[in-house]
């Protein structure tokens, strides 16, 4: 009998970087049933349904108009009636904010699932960002209903030739939010400090993503606070990505190539190193979580 | 060329270490610890070290091994039953197998898919329908779309929730759940299914039902099963070999039958330790048992006798407090080894008083009039005088085996069918 003809074997440790790409394709069925049971079972016993999808960008929209460009008095460049200026920020936030906060808790929330059958864990945050997509596509469509209402009003930009790179912002806002969110579920298997943080650190988050206001009008701001506070905005991937595609969509704020690369390879980093760790994490996070 | 069946799975070395107590204070500096360890290229320190995992004693090492060594082999199409007590490591072994966890040492080496049915209705969402359900749990247990549809007609039939299969799972019953879940799993293909306790649930038709299709899929279909259970008889029934697992090590391998023999007679002959040093006992502890022991007519140790003779149990009595004999009703009750109680003495009813504090006192039967089987004893000694004043139980104080023998003298061995034996005799008027 020949020795090397094994299907398989569990030894101890793997490989660093361990990912079985044919075995998450034999899963595939998997995935589609996730995506599925996700959808179809949110706003089971609920009377407004998928309505619901809708309704929260459209009120913090409404909150942010008031809160910000009411009482706060904040231009938003390129006159664009403020509150789509605000719904397109929310919509493409939304995004991050929905895989981040729906991968965080993968391991936690899945214990008995995970501890009783095994299936690529990955399958798990992927279902969670492809179902997300669904509920982008909503989202998007409201806002497209909006930006037609505007249109009409000659409230709103046109769009120019960057909305094709749209799917190129999707794709960096699917990375990060899986990326970290793989990063943080790893780690709550065993300190569990980190899902304190995701609650209301994702809500600060926001304020430093520019999403409430534009980038390119915060740096002619004159305010010393907010000169220092500056660089956090800039340098964060996720208001490029924010600015970038209210630039692309209504034509209001700026674009650059160099911080379109930069993001990019920061959301791919992140994607990656979550990967890693999650990786490593799924052999024996079950004795830890 | 098969002169014989191929080995599908090839367990060696394999051994698993917990840590015990609180995860989180402290780990930490552990986790740099492995971490320095590792960066310079050598072994993890933590897994030298370690107590093999008796539940009862209370260890020096806050890391324990739920599983040590353990090595074992299965061929193409065996049922193998895996028994133990519990926290013997059978479900330690089963999440390694089904890959929920990694093992810390050795290895597994498998020729085959291996498909885990731990608990049945993992992953079942109760907001979908029984159809929507059985697609996904399908699905987690490692089958294709294509695969589920193929065979839904036949799960459900097998199911028999034919009437509720598009209703939400939320509101089956608990028994239906089961069933559902089962009926997928038993359709799954893999060349290794591993079954852990479904059975417990589930009528008894059910369960009948469930054995025989696992004995089709090894028999007909020619795949593996290992099986785990505390049910006997569904073990004896369905396995042709068997693992006994005590402390996290395989302590015998072997065909069923005598494996089951083993584990029923381990659980009774561990008690041969002196009763002081058993913990799991009831009372005051104002006087306590020290020791039993079972004799024959010669003043033997034994732990076997045959059905019919003569016994004596000799029990040692310690006194720590003011406490008289002779205002003590000691209790001695047998039961046979699925706790039926058979028979038992106790000393005020048969008049006796004891005159003063003897330290061993003797039970005698002239007759053991039981029938073979295994058979253990429970221990009691309270106050005569104040109502539920117990001064010591002990549970499984001693364990013995009686083997059948020519009762009757009529030249043929009784059966063994493990209860008592009336003095009777078949007549004509």
């Amino acid at each position: 009998m020949k020795q090397q003809d094994w299907l398989y074997e569990i030894k101890p440790k793997g490989k660093l970087f361990d990912l079985n790409l044919r075995e998450i394709w034999r899963y595939r069925d998997l995935l589609v049933l996730f995506v599925k049971r996700d959808i179809v079972t949110v706003y089971k016993q609920t009377i407004l349904g998928p309505l619901w999808f809708v309704i929260q960008p459209l009120f913090t929209s409404v909150i942010f108009t008031l809160v910000f460009n009411g009482f706060g008095s904040i231009d938003t460049p390129g006159d664009v009636n403020p509150f789509l200026f605000n719904l397109a920020g929310i919509t493409i936030w939304n995004y991050f904010k929905e895989c981040l906060t729906g991968t965080s808790d993968t391991f936690v929330k899945n214990q008995s699932l995970f501890g009783k059958v095994y299936f690529p864990r990955i399958i798990m945050p992927m279902s969670v960002t492809v179902s997300n997509l669904l509920k982008l596509g909503i989202q998007l469509f409201i806002f497209i209903l909006f930006y037609l209402i505007f249109y009409f009003k000659g409230q709103a930009g046109i769009p120019n030739i960057y909305l094709l790179l749209s799917p190129l912002y999707v794709l960096i806002m699917a990375m990060m939010g899986l990326g970290l969110g793989m990063i943080i579920s790893s780690m709550t298997t065993k300190y569990r400090d980190l899902t304190v943080l995701v609650g209301f650190g994702v809500q600060l988050l926001m304020y430093v993503s520019a999403v409430p206001y534009a980038l390119s009008e915060i740096i002619k701001s004159e305010s010393d606070w907010v000169q220092s506070a500056l660089p956090f905005v800039i340098f964060n991937p996720l208001s490029q990505v924010i600015e970038g595609f209210r630039f692309m969509t209504l034509g209001s704020g700026a674009f650059s190539w160099g911080f379109l690369a930069y993001t990019f390879t920061i959301s791919l980093l992140l994607f990656l190193i979550g990967t890693l760790i999650f990786n490593k994490t799924e052999k024996t996070f079950i004795d830890t979580v | 060329m098969k002169e014989e069946k191929e080995i599908i799975l090839k367990v060696e070395n394999l051994s698993k270490q917990y840590r015990l107590g609180l995860v989180g204070t402290g780990t930490i500096s552990h986790d740099l610890n492995r971490w320095w360890y590792k960066i310079r290229g050598k072994e993890d320190p933590y897994l030298k070290i370690g107590d093999s995992n008796d539940r009862s004693t209370k260890g020096n090492s806050s890391y324990v091994w739920a599983l040590k060594d353990v090595n074992f082999e299965v061929k193409r199409g065996e049922v193998l039953g895996i028994i133990g007590k519990n926290g013997a490591g059978k479900s330690t072994l089963l999440k390694i197998l089904s890959r929920v966890t990694s093992p810390s040492t050795g290895s597994i080496k498998s020729r085959g898919r291996i498909a885990s049915l731990l608990e049945v209705g993992t992953g079942f969402h109760p907001e979908l329908t029984g159809r929507e359900n059985i697609y996904l749990n399908g699905a987690i247990l490692g089958m294709t779309k294509k695969e589920i549809a193929s065979k839904i007609d036949e799960i459900i039939e097998f199911s028999g929730c034919e009437r509720y299969v598009d209703t939400p799972v939320k509101r089956y019953s608990s028994g239906m759940t089961v069933r559902l879940a089962f009926a997928v799993a038993a359709h799954l293909e893999p060349d290794i299914l591993i079954v852990d306790e479904v059975l417990a649930v589930g009528d008894a038709e059910f369960q009948k039902k469930a054995i025989g299709k696992m004995q089709d899929i090894s028999s007909e279909q020619g795949r593996t099963v290992l099986f785990v259970s505390h049910n006997l008889a569904a073990v004896q029934s369905l396995c042709s070999r068997g693992i006994l697992l005590e402390d996290g090590k395989v302590v015998f391998e072997g065909d069923i039958d005598s494996i089951v023999k083993t584990y029923l007679s381990s659980g009774n002959n561990e008690r041969h330790v002196k009763l002081s040093e058993v913990k799991d006992r009831i009372g005051n502890g104002a006087l306590k048992f020290e020791h039993i022991e079972l004799l024959d007519k010669e003043g033997n140790n034994i732990s076997e006798i045959l059905s019919g003779d003569f016994c004596r149990f000799r029990i040692y009595l310690k006194y720590f407090d003011q406490v008289d004999l002779k205002d003590c009703c000691i209790g001695l009750v047998i039961y046979d080894d699925k706790d039926i109680k058979i028979a038992d003495f106790y000393s005020d009813e048969m008049g006796v008083s004891f005159s003063q504090n003897y330290t061993s006192i003797d039970l005698k039967i002239e007759s053991l009039m039981l029938r073979g089987g295994s058979y253990k004893v429970i221990l009691v000694v309270q106050s005569k005088t104040v109502g539920m004043l117990r001064y010591d139980r002990i549970e499984n104080a001693i364990g013995f085996k009686v083997l059948t023998s020519d009762f009757y003298n009529s030249g043929k061995l009784i059966r063994s069918t493990n209860v008592g034996l009336l003095p009777g005799i078949f007549t004509v008027e």
